[in-house]
């Protein structure tokens, strides 16, 4: 015999992947990794690297500054310098 | 190993937004193991800075699972025999993702026991060589002459002082219950660490892949130094990546000669302590250096 | 229906083996051993088609009921004294996770000093962990609350782990006559059905086991209070609808010549047995003595406490397990169930059986001798260590007060 409360339970607590969506952690950026396109090898190693996964290698190595912690990796890693960091205003 | 960074798969099994602080080894690690795991794999986290990166907010967008600090090996041991009586045990990969102390330490005696009954799954350990999770106190293998805040370097102390130098050699001793698969990893061969954690999840049986994860706010290295630093344990011959498969030991990268240890040290701030004492680097240095010898590191 | 004279122990396996679950994980400890070896030979002979995991520690042993649970899997666990105590941790996150397993507990006292005897001081220190708690009486009664216990586990207004405790060796290692229900009729009380808490599952990927902040938590542990107040409902329609298809009837409480008793004596597992018996003989004297068993402990069943205990004059309650200082433990939960009846009985405290002392008709006549003796404006003594010997403390050079 279903109960009437059933239907909203939490139960425990649980979610689906991605809610994390909802954390826009490119906030907490101080410097921002900006992409020169024309120097770029299309190698790859910054979409590997970085720790956010928020390197869009089908799209031109696009960077998603949503979510873009800052942390630079990127920039290191690119054989060829194609990757700066500057300054967040 | 013909694993190609072409080949890894543009989707991302793990959501941006995560709580992990910029720089992030294991993150980083953790988005590498399942670009070659797929989404057809549990993962069972100990409690560690995982668990505030994916447990929080949900990142995975495979099944997770965060469990109590210590048990990550007996969950993965009651999944594998769960799934195996309903008959969906076909096509699943378990992934155990702990940190150091969650496997080395408290959750030693879980996983040995696992692994010595031979459930099948994938456990990586990522190190980054404290409890980071509860601010960085020492672990079973944090290094010798590093500082935490229960093993703080001071007037009188140069850290983590334990006598045998040697830190608790997770791969040798699971290596040692026999399992088919066992390999270190670093973050600065991503290709070769993909490729074993490929490899961990094919063997019939428990694996273990122990992948070196710098941590900048608890080792004081520079967030942008994640790999580069992960690239120098290697070459000073800090950390030494080999694989022990079935029983036979193999080099996956061997060193004409090693770089000086201050290389290493010099880029975190727990070891600088160590860098105006000279006797206390020698001793580290004929540590390391023998122990690449004896191995069989060099040439 | 087959009938076989069983262990306790036996008893507990069989009625796993019954209820068919997919996965046994459990750790040796005396006196509830010989449940995972009779598990174990179950499944080397064919007559259960499980997983067994001959886990390193009872602590695994729970995490590991946890992982089968998660992957929708009926899991089944046994344990007593330091090995319950060692699983205190993952007991409660079995209860948080909503996973509805199944454990026996033959209950012995904890150390220090080291014994393998009984009383409940084990189960009691998970009293609180969100458990429901069964005491047993019989071998059979063992049996049939295993059963019971998924039934009513798994009950989507429920969802909250099961403990099935038995005393230890007197119930145990006691042999007994047990009817064995058959499975397939088990298979009509109890089905096993798509799981109705969150599991792990690659076809549907959820994030389980979350950290959540103070906004949230009070109303994750009120769905817990909440649904184990549901299951004393749901376990009393699990009891009628064990006897309609097995002819046995379970009740929460069971009372013993309480109705015109001016004294209930009450107590939990197999020393109801005997209160009965010395109720028996104080009634032969002349005295209106009754019985009252608590069966069912968590959820605790209040209501159905205050309706048998209202008439009575005095309420002496015999619990096997201490809180320090105090005294007796369920004594407690009885007495909060009657502090606002007007005009409530008399609540008497005592103490006895612990680590293995028997509870004899002698100790039960004490009991009642004392409870009859206390005046009608009686106050409230401390509680009584009913079996507890001057000499033996004397001799060891113990407090004596
Ligand atoms: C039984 C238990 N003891 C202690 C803790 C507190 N605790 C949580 S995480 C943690 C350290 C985790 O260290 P590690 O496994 O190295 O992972 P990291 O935090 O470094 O990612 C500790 C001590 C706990 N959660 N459970
Ligand atoms: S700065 Fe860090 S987070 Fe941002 S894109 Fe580069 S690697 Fe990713
Ligand atoms: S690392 Fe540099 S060269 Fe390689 S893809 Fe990224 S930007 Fe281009
Ligand atoms: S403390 Fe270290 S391991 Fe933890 S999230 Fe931050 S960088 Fe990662």
């Amino acid at each position: 015999m279903p109960h009437p409360w059933l239907k909203e339970r939490p139960l425990t607590p649980c979610l689906r992947g991605g809610f994390s969506t909802v954390n826009q952690t490119g906030s907490w950026r101080v410097i921002r990794p900006v992409l020169d396109i024309s120097k770029c090898r299309d190698c790859s190693m910054c979409w590997l690297y970085c720790p956010e996964g928020v390197i869009d290698r089908e799209n031109n190595y696009s960077i998603d500054y949503d979510y873009c912690k800052g942390c630079g990796v990127c920039a290191v890693e690119c054989p060829v310098d194609a990757i700066e960091m500057v300054k967040e205003e | 190993m013909s694993l190609k960074i072409r080949d890894l798969p543009n989707e991302e099994l793990v959501a941006p937004g995560n709580s992990g602080c910029p720089g992030c080894g294991a993150t980083m690690g953790a988005r590498m193991a399942m670009k070659v795991l797929g989404s057809r794999t549990i993962m069972v986290n100990g409690t560690g800075c995982m668990t505030v990166n994916y447990g929080v907010l949900a990142a995975a967008r495979f099944p997770y699972l965060h469990m109590l600090f210590e048990t990550t090996g007996a969950v993965l041991s009651g999944l594998d025999a769960g799934l195996r009586s309903l008959g969906k045990r076909e096509g699943v990969t378990l992934l155990g993702w702990a940190g150091d102390g969650g496997t080395a330490d408290i959750g030693f005696q879980s996983l040995s026991g696992a692994v010595e009954r031979g459930h099948k799954f994938v456990y990586i350990c990522y190190d980054n060589e404290s409890y980071m999770n509860t601010g960085g106190q020492r672990s079973g293998v944090t290094p010798y002459g590093a500082s935490t805040t229960t093993c703080p370097a001071g007037k009188r102390s140069i850290g983590e002082s334990r006598p045998m130098q040697r830190r608790k050699d997770m791969v040798e001793i699971m290596a040692a219950h026999g399992i088919p698969y066992a390999a270190t990893a670093s973050l600065a061969f991503p290709m070769d660490y993909m490729a074993k954690v490929k490899r961990a999840a094919e063997v019939d049986g428990p694996s273990y892949v122990h992948l070196l994860s710098p941590c900048p706010p608890g080792w004081g290295s520079n967030d942008e130094l994640t790999v580069e630093v992960s690239r120098l344990a290697v070459e000073t011959g800090m950390w030494i990546l080999y694989e022990v498969v079935d029983g036979e030991r193999k080099f996956n990268k061997r060193l004409k000669t090693l770089r000086p240890i201050t290389d290493y040290l010099k880029t975190q701030k727990r070891f600088r302590h160590l860098l105006d004492q000279p006797e206390e680097i020698e001793k580290i240095q004929s540590f390391v250096t023998k122990r690449a010898e004896r191995l069989g590191l060099l040439g | 229906m087959a009938s076989v004279f069983v262990s306790g122990n036996m008893a507990a396996a069989i009625g796993a083996r019954q209820a068919e679950v997919n996965v046994v994980a459990a750790y040796p400890i005396t006196p509830q051993t010989s449940i995972v070896e009779y598990l174990a030979k179950f499944v080397a002979d064919g007559e259960l088609d499980a997983q067994t995991i001959p886990v390193e520690s009872e602590h695994s042993a729970m995490a590991a009921c946890i992982g089968a649970s998660l992957a929708g899997a009926r899991a089944f666990t046994a344990s007593s004294s330091q090995g319950l105590a060692l699983m205190h941790e993952p007991v409660f996150a079995a209860a948080g996770l909503r996973l509805p397993l199944v454990m026996a507990v033959a209950n012995r006292a904890l150390s220090h000093p080291v014994t393998i005897w009984s009383d409940h001081s084990d189960s009691m220190a998970e009293r609180d962990s969100g458990w429901l708690q069964f005491y047993c009486e019989t071998c059979q009664e063992v049996l049939d609350t295993i059963i019971i216990g998924y039934r009513v586990a798994e009950d989507a207004r429920v969802l909250l782990p099961a403990m099935v405790c038995l005393d230890g060796f007197y119930l145990s290692h006691l042999s007994e006559p047990v009817s064995v229900p058959a499975i397939e009729d088990v298979r009509r009380f109890a089905p096993k059905s798509a799981p109705k808490y969150p599991i792990l599952d690659v076809d549907d990927p959820k994030s389980i086991g979350l950290v959540i902040s103070p906004d949230f938590f009070t109303e994750f542990v009120y769905d817990k209070h909440a649904s184990m107040s549901m299951a004393r409902d749901v376990t009393e329609e699990a009891f009628a609808e064990f006897e309609r298809m097995f002819g046995r009837r379970y009740s929460h409480l069971e009372s013993y010549r309480i109705d015109d008793a001016e004294v209930v004596l009450v107590g939990m597992g197999t020393m109801a047995g005997t209160i009965r018996v010395a109720v028996d003989g104080l009634r032969a004297r002349g005295m209106r003595v009754g019985a009252l068993k608590i069966k069912t402990y968590r959820p605790f069943p209040g209501e159905e406490i205050r309706r048998a205990l209202r008439g009575a004059r005095v309420v002496a309650v015999v619990d096997r397990a201490v809180t320090y200082g105090t005294g007796g433990i369920a004594y407690y939960d009885v007495a909060r169930e009657l502090v606002n009846e007007s005009p409530h009985p008399l609540l008497l405290d005592f103490v006895a059986g612990i680590g293995g002392r028997d509870i004899t008709v002698d100790t039960i006549n004490r009991v009642a001798e004392q409870a009859l003796a206390v005046s009608l404006d009686g106050r409230r003594d401390d509680v009584t260590w009913v079996d507890a010997n001057k000499e033996t403390l004397a001799i060891w050079g113990l407090a004596l007060r």
